[in-house]
């Protein structure tokens, strides 16, 4: 297949994904206006459509927005400075490493986030306790990300650091660091998805904080339009955040 | 080996001694009253906490109702989930058309369904067997499709050339080649399933481990919430070693 058939295929398969999309939104639409769906329990799209400018204005979005995202920020710095070097710590030391690696990965695996109900008793119903429910669901990729890179250092590369004398700081900030960046960047990307996930889903379910009390709040006003509304602004917002984590890991990634 | 080689009974030592620390240090703080009363209690009431849990029937009714329903999930989320992953594995358009849906969705905060669940399917268990499956779809799906795309291309014309039937390809040929990637999907679903079934439970239930975990916390009955939470971590921890234990098993090609 040649290069221009090859995108005008790519490009029709995203317009036929596109339209899928804007005809089963119009099903649904016509489905309610003629009863088959009972619009007490959805809404209609147009409806829901509508309401969206309306939160915006009145539930004060940007706000909402602009508090999840600063205990985004704040986990994610803390998943940086205390992630990062547990990984190194365990890199240093070698026995710690093997005596603690299969249960960081365990707790990889754990449902952290169910102990939700721990970090109300210990910070209370507070942003504290949605930062640090953040933190601890990605603080475990960080660290086996942070390992894997610095144990995958070629060692061709400490062998030079070897040859010219480096002292054992030089021999980390000039040659295993930027080595290992790359996993670090991974391991980084991982626990921040994790990290807005969790931040979200607790702001829900503790019906505090930003955009997750907003969806609770409208459930609990009944506010269906509202409810539907706000689950689509929540998602568009997490899927650009999902992106833009994406795009940055691999602007940041140096060039192999 | 040279001589850096750690012994395995270096390492269980190690372990052992970290183990010991934390829980020193957890009697430490219990003892202390840094912290509120109870918030970190001693290490002799959650231990006996964790015995009455064990010895109680009603426990295992609600573990009953919390497997029940995750077990569920899995299967139909599983079942969408492998039939999406195939579907959009094997057709080049399929998947350009749907897959960045599906990726994209994945990493969505799944709870936040769970008004619109209750909505569809009531208060009882069908709005959190949904969220499980709402949950654990993705990652089941996104696995298969890329297990599809990595089965050796000489096998599918095998299948064809045999004429086998399209039921046929996927249960000769599809399944046994993709099976690395799909019980890690599995694994991953089952995680998230989990989280999702009983981060439902705690938002609004009678029944199940989600809302005995809620009901401690209520009643400020925190020897009886870390019980909960040991078994629970346990439990899910366990059943994902021994999910990745099925997939590690006779992979022929792994080495």
């Amino acid at each position: 297949m040649s290069g221009i058939t090859l995108a005008a295929s790519r490009s029709a398969a995203r317009v036929v994904g596109a339209v899928t999309v804007l005809a089963a939104v119009a099903l649904v639409e016509l489905a309610i206006r003629g009863g088959a769906i009972n619009r007490f329990i959805v809404p209609l799209p147009s409806e829901i459509l509508l309401a969206i400018p309306r939160i915006i204005v009145d539930e004060n979005v940007l706000h909402r927005f602009w508090q999840t995202t600063q205990e985004i920020l704040w986990a994610s710095l803390l998943l940086a400075v205390v992630g990062i070097p547990l990984g190194l710590l365990l890199y240093r030391v070698r026995i710690l490493r093997l005596a603690c690696e299969t249960w960081v990965a365990a707790l990889a695996a754990a449902p952290i986030v169910l102990t939700y109900p721990l970090f109300l008793v210990i910070f209370g119903r507070s942003a504290t306790t949605i930062v640090m429910i953040g933190f601890a669901a990605g603080v475990a990729p960080v660290i086996l990300k942070t390992i894997e890179g610095l144990v995958s250092t070629r060692k061709v590369l400490t062998d030079v650091g070897r040859s010219f004398r480096l002292s054992p700081a030089q021999q980390f900030w000039k040659i295993l660091l930027p080595a290992a960046l790359p996993s670090v960047f991974v391991g980084m990307k991982l626990g921040l998805i994790l990290a807005m996930i969790n931040i979200v889903g607790i702001e829900f379910l503790i019906n505090f904080g930003g955009l997750g009390q907003l969806i609770n709040e409208l459930a609990e006003r009944y506010d269906l339009p509202g409810t539907y509304g706000a689950i689509c602004f929540v998602v568009l917002t997490s899927i650009v955040f999902f992106d833009v984590t994406e795009r940055l890991e691999r602007w940041l990634r140096p060039i192999e | 080996m040279t001589g850096l080689a750690i012994s395995g009974w270096r390492i269980a030592m190690t372990r052992l001694a970290i183990v010991a620390i934390v829980l020193a240090a957890w009697e430490a703080l219990a003892a202390s009253g840094l912290l509120f009363r109870d918030v970190v209690p001693s290490l002799v009431a959650i231990v006996q906490a964790l015995w009455r849990l064990l010895g109680n029937p009603d426990f295992y009714a609600n573990l009953g109702i919390t497997g029940a329903e995750i077990g569920m999930a899995l299967l139909i989320g599983g079942f969408a989930g492998l039939a999406a992953g195939i579907l959009l594995g094997a057709n080049r358009f399929l998947s350009r058309a749907y897959e960045a849906l599906v990726y994209y969705l994945g990493p969505t905060p799944k709870i936040i369904f769970f008004p619109v669940m209750i909505m569809w399917f009531g208060v009882g268990t069908g709005s959190k067997i949904a969220m499980g499956v709402v949950s654990c779809f993705f990652p089941i799906a996104i696995s298969a499709a890329s297990g599809m795309r990595q089965i050796d291309r000489v096998l599918i014309r095998v299948g064809r050339s045999f004429r086998a039937s399209a039921w046929q390809m996927v249960s000769k040929i599809y399944l046994p080649a993709m099976r690395a990637p799909l019980v890690n999907g599995i694994r991953l679903g089952l995680g998230v399933a989990i989280i999702g079934t009983l981060l439902a439970e705690t938002k609004l239930s009678n029944r199940g481990i989600g809302y005995l975990i809620i009901q401690a916390y209520s009643t400020f009955d925190m020897p009886r919430m870390y019980a909960l939470l040991i078994v629970l971590f346990v439990l899910s921890i366990g059943a994902n070693a021994i999910i990745s234990r099925l997939g590690a098993a006779k992979s022929p090609r792994a080495a």
